[in-house]
């Protein structure tokens, strides 16, 4: 039963959603939690924490822990991680895992979205985003909202399209003026979603997948693989099938857990710095403060738990993130207030 | 007259010495800081790149300071650059600021008109064959502020304290600000020189990371790449991560072309970069657009593991570098990422590209050492501690 295997434990935690993954020892995935970050990565992470606990019970042994997404450093630090991977290299190893053979893997999330290029199962290339989030899974969200549709109805209605009409896909804001005056036209709801699906898709090649040599097999992934009418688009696009793995929304947690796998597979003996289930009851205080020590102002993150310092981050030169482990972090705010 | 200029990296310990030494009074702005983003932002058209910003900010910290003049250097071609100091000068008449601009360039192609600005600055105490012998004294300090960065370059992914390598960097760069003698600047080189074989000395066993790292050579918009604020601190970021960096372009080599008309070479020319990118852009396309993709070839005959090209949004002689450079990755099998710089402070998103990129060139390495036998992905991806 559960409690006498072991398990990795992969958490990624992006700026739309956690995600958390309990894989075992025979690589297969024991539990998969999403939940909505809502700005609150730390409570996020403790409340998903909680709800492993309810599902998997106490008893359960885990012996390495991995975190990825755009706060793995303040997962890190509340979990005790054994590994802190940025999220290319995490979905790459998931995928590549799930079928070593895959060339390219497309990953739309929340706010971000990416191209991984691999070959013979090392990442060759990729891309992300970069100043503008059109085109993500925040603005279907939003989309769906305005129609008044359930995102989970979203792609199959736009299956069912016959002619799907042209949507301008460069802009989020031009994208949805252009869906407003073909709906007032009269087009039906499938045939504009299918074009918003178009339109999403062509913005991603164009923008993310520009000079990117796109091979099969190609996998999909990320939240919004979800969507039948923007993986059939990308079909459509691309002249290739493209495949939408079983994991797909917890794909960066799961290749968190295989990361941790690696590094604790490789030395066994060393014991993993998870702080344990219990961790969902500790109380964590995070605070935010301007150094006033030089110039730089660098904006400082500190994290304690039970008034003693866990971690600091965002100092250029290193005296605060140097400084950690006691009561007042080895500073007192006399340095702070020093110089100008 | 109390004379201020734009900040651009460590380029105030040159122009600070330079003024010092004709005994004009200079006003030396706060660093770049959020303060002076938020400042400059609010004077600054939407739409503008980020250097203009961070200069306009510059400007109103130091006017809080007594600065009256601003001195900025222009420039002829399609880059923006060369209309700042006339659009910076409207926009803080306008903003109610009393600032004196003066633009070391030659107007309509006059040497004899920008002799005159120059003799302006400089007062009538000064005869020419001081302001010749201050220029020459300030780019000398340039080649020494560059020779120490190159050396502060290559020690971070090889000394084992990171925190002592920064803050060798800092002694040295506040050691050359303050000395007005060749012989203190050599002295400081050779400092930091003996500083770094000393600390490696006490590395107990040399691992190949530590002796050979990944190297990476960074390209771009010039300012982007010279001012830490402005690319993120990148290069130390990547230090950090066990890369060994070098830049196309450095403050001597940008004044040997730019202000000395290329009679002086500096620390690293940039001569021969056009050249370089020939076969790819055999033409000036503005700005250092040529450069960028000159520098790229250079350091991809070079043998460098990567490349990544840094510029400010809306930079158009970097976007046309941009759409070349897949044409040079292609021909030289060597990886090449674009990171784009905006008014976003959020580290995360260059971390993660970086931490990425390091990842992938990573990869590369091993597959060439072990020539891809006996390797699974785990060795690769997940290299090391991080």
């Amino acid at each position: 039963m559960l409690g006498n295997d072991k398990y990795f434990l992969g958490v990624d935690v992006g700026s739309v959603s956690t995600n958390i993954v309990l894989l075992g020892s025979d690589n297969k995935v024991k539990e998969a939690l999403y939940l909505r970050t809502q700005g609150r990565p730390m409570q996020t992470i403790q409340e998903g924490i909680r709800q492993l606990r309810t599902k998997v019970g106490n008893s359960v042994k885990i012996i390495g822990v991995g975190t990825t997404g755009s706060a793995r450093q303040l997962a890190a630090t509340l979990l005790g991680a054994d590994v802190v991977k940025n999220e290319i290299t995490a979905h790459a190893v998931a995928a590549s895992r799930v079928n070593p053979k895959v060339q390219t893997i497309l990953e739309i999330g929340g706010q971000d979205s990416k191209i991984i290029i691999l070959r013979d199962g090392v990442v060759s290339d990729f891309a992300m985003n970069t100043v503008c989030a059109a085109g993500t899974g925040s603005f279907l969200d939003q989309q769906a909202a305005r129609l008044g549709i359930p995102i989970e109805e979203f792609g199959p209605l736009a299956l069912q399209a016959k002619h799907p009409v042209q949507i301008a896909g460069r802009c989020s804001v031009f994208a949805e003026s252009d869906m407003i005056h073909k709906q007032q036209l009269g087009h039906s709801l499938s045939d504009i979603l299918a074009g918003l699906c178009q339109a999403m898709v062509r913005n991603y090649l164009n923008n993310v997948g520009k000079n990117k040599d796109i091979r099969g097999p190609i996998f999909f992934q990320g939240g919004v693989a979800a969507n039948p009418g923007i993986c059939k688009a990308f079909e459509e696009e691309l002249g290739q099938p493209v495949i939408v793995p079983e994991n797909y929304g917890v794909m960066g947690a799961l290749g968190a857990a295989y990361l941790a796998q690696e590094k604790v597979g490789m030395r066994s003996e060393t014991l993993t710095r998870f702080r344990g289930l219990h961790l969902a009851e500790t109380q964590f205080q995070a605070n935010s403060f301007e150094c006033s020590g030089c110039a730089n102002r660098c904006e400082i993150v500190e994290i304690k738990q039970d008034g003693i310092n866990l971690a600091r981050w965002g100092d250029r030169c290193g005296k605060w993130s140097a400084a950690v482990g006691t009561s007042n972090g080895g500073i007192g705010h006399k340095e702070e207030q020093r110089g100008a | 007259m109390k004379v201020t200029f734009p900040h651009m990296g460590d380029a105030w310990i040159v122009i600070q010495t330079l003024f010092e030494s004709l005994n004009v009074e200079v006003v030396v702005p706060p660093t770049n800081s959020k303060r002076t983003l938020t400042l400059g932002t609010k004077l600054s058209p939407e739409s503008a790149c980020l250097p203009l910003k961070l200069n306009l900010g510059n400007y109103v910290e130091a006017a809080d300071h007594g600065a009256d003049t601003i001195v900025i250097t222009g420039g002829i071609g399609p880059c923006r650059f060369g209309l700042y100091g006339e659009v910076e000068r409207q926009i803080l008449g306008e903003a109610g600021y009393d600032y004196d601009v003066v633009i070391l360039e030659p107007p309509d192609g006059s040497i004899l008109g920008l002799l005159k600005r120059i003799r302006y600055l400089a007062g009538e105490k000064n005869s020419w064959t001081q302001i010749a012998k201050a220029l020459r004294f300030a780019y000398r300090k340039s080649v020494a502020l560059d020779r120490v960065e190159d050396l502060i370059h290559a020690a971070r992914p090889r000394l084992p304290q990171p925190m002592e390598t920064e803050k060798l960097y800092e002694d040295a760069k506040k050691r050359l600000s303050q000395t007005m003698t060749d012989q203190g600047l050599q002295e400081t080189v050779s400092w930091v020189q003996k500083s770094i074989c000393e600390r490696q000395k006490e590395i107990p066993c040399s691992t190949d990371q530590k002796t050979n790292p990944l190297r990476i050579g960074i390209i771009g918009e010039i300012y982007t790449i010279l001012d830490p604020y402005t690319s993120g601190d990148v290069e130390r970021y990547l230090g950090r991560l066990g890369v060994e960096v070098d830049r196309s372009i450095y403050i001597s080599g940008w004044t040997g072309n730019h202000v000395f008309q290329g009679l002086a070479p500096g620390y690293r020319s940039i001569k021969s970069y056009p050249r370089h990118a020939k076969p790819f852009l055999p033409h000036f396309v503005g700005g250092h657009g040529q450069e960028t993709v000159g520098a790229a070839v250079k350091f991809a005959q070079e043998g460098f593991d990567g490349i990544i090209q840094l510029f400010p949004l809306t930079c158009m002689p970097e976007i046309v570098a941009a759409s070349i450079l897949p044409k040079v990755q292609e021909a030289y099998k060597i990886p090449i990422m674009t990171l784009i710089i905006d008014e976003h402070s959020g580290q995360a998103g260059v971390q993660t590209r970086l931490e990425a990129f390091v990842d992938l060139l990573e990869r590369s390495n091993l597959q060439t050492i072990q020539s891809g036998i006996g390797q699974t992905r785990g060795d690769v991806l997940s290299v090391g501690e991080r």
